[in-house]
């Protein structure tokens, strides 16, 4: 083939490949060289600094027999399953009531959306404050004449994450609306004519045609929030600082505190793998679905 | 396509999610002003944007209060007597650790953080965007597919390894250091973002511009960038507030002296010595809140773009 | 000599061959269209030739000069793209000059490019407009202007009347054509319009499948179509094909149709008629003519029945059913059918065309 000065292939298309070199630095060295090397030292006894010496799934074992982690990772159950819920739902009620063709839509979208231009920091301070037990909510409604009244999530350590759940949808719902707007604004107004003249309730039309066809929307949203969700740090940081006790503890603030403060790496690796687990495992199937028999444009 | 000579091919081509949410409401249409269906509506709207607007005016009116009115008063209730007190003492006297110069520090390594951050991370993943959707070359979408991999992976199996190259690069601790580990983690939604724009641009007008002699970046800069100045804002408004929010990489890749508004302000109100003084937390909170607020408020609807293209591939 | 030579290329993305050893040779100064429908690979083998594809293998020459492995600004080309492509922020005088200032031309030498070409396109008033302030068929014009200022031996034309309604369409044909008289460059034209093709063409190439199936004048192409493919899809109505078996009949042959037997008689065979069990015979509507009583020409004549007719203004299209086959007549709109209509039916056999059904060649 190669034949009368055929260029070589490497020096076709130079400067388009000088450009990527950035993307692919970062994609290789970093994105999957930095996962591997952690997954690698997640098998070793690296303390304060990284070393190779082996300890087969030792980490693993410890950190599964550390009530912290588990605490964490239940933490990481409940908060995932309540916000993955309450986000889906809030957002798409939000998003239908929205598309009723109502006046001010504008105003109440910005009003939906502005918490998400917010960073967790400030978003868990300002829920620190307003769920202060001596100032905020409990002792407002209990000078209102209502002794008894108690809500103290951020110092009971049983309902500390509904605490951090109440501040993390306020400040992400925004964001799922925005989407589930998008995709019902996708859909076909004839369709609303066809069930109109077909006289299906709003409701039935809703809940059989209208979300079946945001299938790809909802996909899209629980993917995002999956993966927020495993990320959450900061905001429980901000918040509670994980107290009381270790009752707020998540899995981000063990990795950190273990590779950060506590001078004991490989745990913090072995953590860190166990994110990445948990997320491959919503990430895989989604993978498949969305791009596996057809390749993405 | 049917027109690219016109001027307003950029505005048109943004992604089709915006579009959608700007294409009207396509829900049934209301039939009376006020009909039970309206009260709900309007109701249950109301009673949400309530609750969405409470913290903001709880934190407003908490740091224009002085401390003896917020231990008698109420959260809720408006400041009896205006104090700008807190803010002047959040800004220039609150203490983290020894140093007593308040936010103002943390606000300026935020500034000198996120501007080298935004620029270097646009240009970047702009560049690249570029080249992946009008020169591709072998290979490409191997690398692509990784990275859009990369923007799921939870960091944390990441930060350890990049604190070992930056501490071989001798970036570690310094700003640099994290504006690089911003422009690596904001480049595959920003690649993304770019690629997809380009790629919706046309075609022939790439195709006329090599007929016409011009090469890789005179493309780059003289066709594709005058066309693109709607999306790069739509980068930029997700950059900045994106670096400046952000406190993981913050809080592991820079130095006490060094550190961004986030981390200073989570360890003033935060630290265990002293009195809480309430009001002027609130009041650091808020201006560690301010400059996305701001962004949202100007930017408005481009910030939804932002996210709908950054949140629904492009 | 050869203006732009194309040899054996082809083109393939992973399994699909978007072109297959594909030979082709315009002449100095030929105005050549290539033609066919969508997917066909006649647009990918234009950016082929200026460049903007790779090829898989084979070479391609311009002027005798190798370029296949050139960049497309160094071939010697010019390109005018369907959607006109003009550059969206610049006027219609950067436009023009975008490519010349690219070859780091001196100043009065771009001056004096643009002045001519915008003279000889009549868009003078233009010059400091932005695209978007212009007309479709204004933009075409500069499209074709930027193509102009740069001089070349080639001009490559992509489709460039698709987005110009029908009106102004066949207004910027002939300025085409005439600017093709004018310069005597080679030009190759891409477009699925067969009128188009056959309007502007010096000659057709016939594309289906990454193949050229057929390349010749626009008249032979029409009368004398190489098989099947060209000759349905070259003509508006398209050409009738009537089921049957070519066989022998007295001293020459015949076709055999529903108990019809049509002499092919002054049939002009491209190699040599024979026998065929499966064959068609195809017939342009206007070279199906006819009339309510048999014979009325001295032609042999079968008998018909007319389904509907369709007035087309000039004339009207009569369609017929012929046993158990469905024909379409020319006919002048003055002469008027119903359904129902007993009609007799003779063929223009000098114009026709016979095909094997097997091999879809003329024969």
């Amino acid at each position: 083939m190669a034949r009368d000065g055929r260029p070589l292939q490497l020096f076709r298309n130079l400067n388009a490949k000088i450009a990527a070199i950035p993307m692919i630095f970062t994609a290789v060295v970093i994105f999957a060289g930095g996962t591997i090397w952690t997954v690698v030292y997640s098998f070793t006894d690296s303390k304060l600094l990284p070393r190779l010496r082996w300890v087969g799934l030792d980490q693993y074992d410890r950190l599964w027999n550390t009530s912290r982690w588990i605490i964490s990772i239940e933490n990481l159950m409940i908060y995932g399953v309540f916000s993955l819920v309450f986000s889906l739902v809030i957002g798409f009620v939000l998003a239908a009531l929205l598309d009723q063709k109502i006046r001010f839509e504008n105003t109440f979208r910005t009003i939906f959306l502005y918490p998400f231009a917010l960073s967790f920091i400030v978003t868990g301070l300002v829920w620190q404050w307003i769920l202060n037990p001596d100032f905020g909510v409990q002792s407002v409604i209990r000078d209102l004449g209502w002794e008894s009244f108690t809500f103290d999530p951020l110092y009971t350590a049983d309902i500390v994450i509904y605490g951090i759940l109440i501040a993390g949808l306020w400040q992400g719902t925004g964001l799922i609306m925005c989407l589930m707007l998008a995709g019902l604004r996708g859909i076909d107004e004839d369709v609303w004519k066809a069930a109109r003249v077909d006289g299906i309730p709003i409701w039935k039309t809703y809940l059989f045609i209208i979300i079946p066809m945001m299938r790809p929307v909802f996909i899209t949203t629980l993917v995002l929030i999956a993966s927020g969700i495993v990320r959450v740090y900061d905001l429980v940081v901000a918040q509670t600082s994980g107290g009381p006790g270790i009752a707020s503890e998540v899995p981000a603030k063990y990795v950190y505190d273990k590779m950060f403060l506590g001078q004991n790496l490989a745990q913090g690796f072995a953590g860190s793998t166990m994110m990445l687990l948990t997320v491959l495992i919503v990430l895989i199937p989604w993978a498949y679905l969305e791009f596996g028999g057809k390749r993405r444009v | 396509m049917s027109n690219p000579g016109s001027l307003n091919i950029a505005a048109a081509s943004l992604d089709a999610v915006k579009d959608r949410i700007d294409g009207g409401p396509r829900g049934p249409r209301p039939r009376k002003r006020i009909s039970r269906r309206n009260i709900f509506i309007y109701g249950t709207l109301l009673v949400v944007a309530i609750y969405y607007l409470v913290p903001l005016y709880v934190m407003l009116v908490t740091s224009l209060k002085g401390m003896p009115e917020i231990r008698l008063g109420n959260i809720f209730s408006p400041p009896v007597e205006i104090t700008f007190q807190p803010w002047v003492k959040a800004w220039a006297e609150a203490c983290t650790g020894l140093n007593c110069d308040g936010l103002s520090r943390g606000f300026w390594n935020s500034v000198r953080i996120t501007i080298p951050s935004v620029v270097l991370s646009i240009a970047v993943a702009s560049v690249n965007g570029y080249a992946l959707a009008n020169w591709r070359f072998r290979g490409a979408d191997v690398f692509f597919t990784i990275l859009i991999f990369g923007a799921f992976i939870p960091y944390q199996v990441m930060l350890y390894p990049i604190v070992i190259i930056l501490r071989e690069m001798g970036l570690y601790g310094s700003l640099w250091g994290l504006v690089l580990v911003h422009t690596i983690f904001g480049m595959p939604i920003l690649t993304l973002l770019f690629r997809n724009y380009f790629t919706s641009l046309p075609e022939e007008l790439f195709k006329a511009a090599r007929v016409d002699g011009a090469g890789f970046w005179s493309i780059y800069f003289r066709i594709m960038l005058p066309m693109s100045l709607p999306i790069f804002v739509v980068a930029m408004i997700l950059q900045v507030t994106g670096i400046w929010n952000d406190f993981l990489f913050g809080v592991i890749y820079t130095k006490p002296d060094t550190y961004p508004m986030t981390v200073q302000l989570n360890n003033i109100v935060n630290s265990v010595q002293g009195v809480k003084e309430y009001n002027v937390n609130m009041a650091a909170t808020l201006l560690t809140g301010v400059v996305p607020l701001v962004i949202y408020f100007i930017s408005g609807k481009l910030f939804v773009r932002g996210i709908a293209a950054g949140a629904v591939k492009g | 000599m050869e203006s732009v030579s194309i040899r054996d290329v082809s083109l393939s993305f992973g399994a699909v061959h978007v072109l297959e050893k594909l030979n082709l040779d315009v002449r100095e100064g030929e105005f050549l269209v290539l033609l066919g429908p969508s997917g066909c690979g006649k647009s990918t083998l234009l950016n082929c030739i200026a460049g903007l594809l790779d090829v898989s293998d084979g070479q391609i020459f311009i002027k005798d000069r190798n370029v296949t492995w050139e960049q497309p600004k160094d071939r010697g080309i010019g390109m005018v793209f369907q959607s006109y492509a003009l550059y969206p922020q610049m006027t219609v005088e950067g436009n023009l000059s975008f490519g010349l200032k690219n070859q780091r031309l001196p100043g009065d030498d771009i001056r004096a490019r643009i002045d001519r070409a915008s003279k000889i396109l009549q868009i003078e008033p233009l010059l400091n407009r932005k695209p978007a302030q212009l007309s479709g068929g204004q933009r075409q014009r500069v499209a074709i202007g930027r193509a102009l200022v740069r001089d070349v031996d080639v001009f490559l034309f992509d489709e460039p009347l698709s987005n110009l309604d029908a009106k102004l369409r066949s207004e910027l044909r002939v300025e085409i054509k005439r600017l093709h008289q004018k310069l005597d460059n080679t030009m190759i034209y891409v477009t699925h319009d067969q009128i188009e093709a056959l309007t502007l063409a010096d000659r057709i190439a016939v594309m289906k499948g990454g193949v050229i199936q057929q390349l010749d004048e626009p008249l032979t192409i029409y009368n004398r179509p190489r098989n099947l493919f060209v000759a349905g899809f070259i003509g508006s109505p398209a050409m009738n094909f009537l089921a049957g078996a070519v066989v022998k009949s007295g001293h020459g042959h015949a076709f055999r149709a529903g108990g019809h037997e049509i002499a092919l008689d002054g049939y002009e065979p491209d190699t040599a008629i024979v026998e065929a069990p499966d064959a068609l015979l195809g017939v342009r509507p206007e070279h199906v003519e006819i009339n309510r009583e048999a014979g009325a020409n001295g032609a042999v004549s079968f008998p018909a029945t007319v389904d509907l007719e369709e007035p087309m203004g000039a004339d009207s299209l009569v369609w017929i059913s012929l046993g158990d086959q469905t024909l379409s007549a020319r006919v002048e709109s003055s002469r008027r059918f119903r359904r129902g209509d007993t009609v007799h039916v003779c063929f223009n056999i000098p114009m026709a065309s016979l095909f094997d059904a097997k091999s879809e060649i003329r024969m």
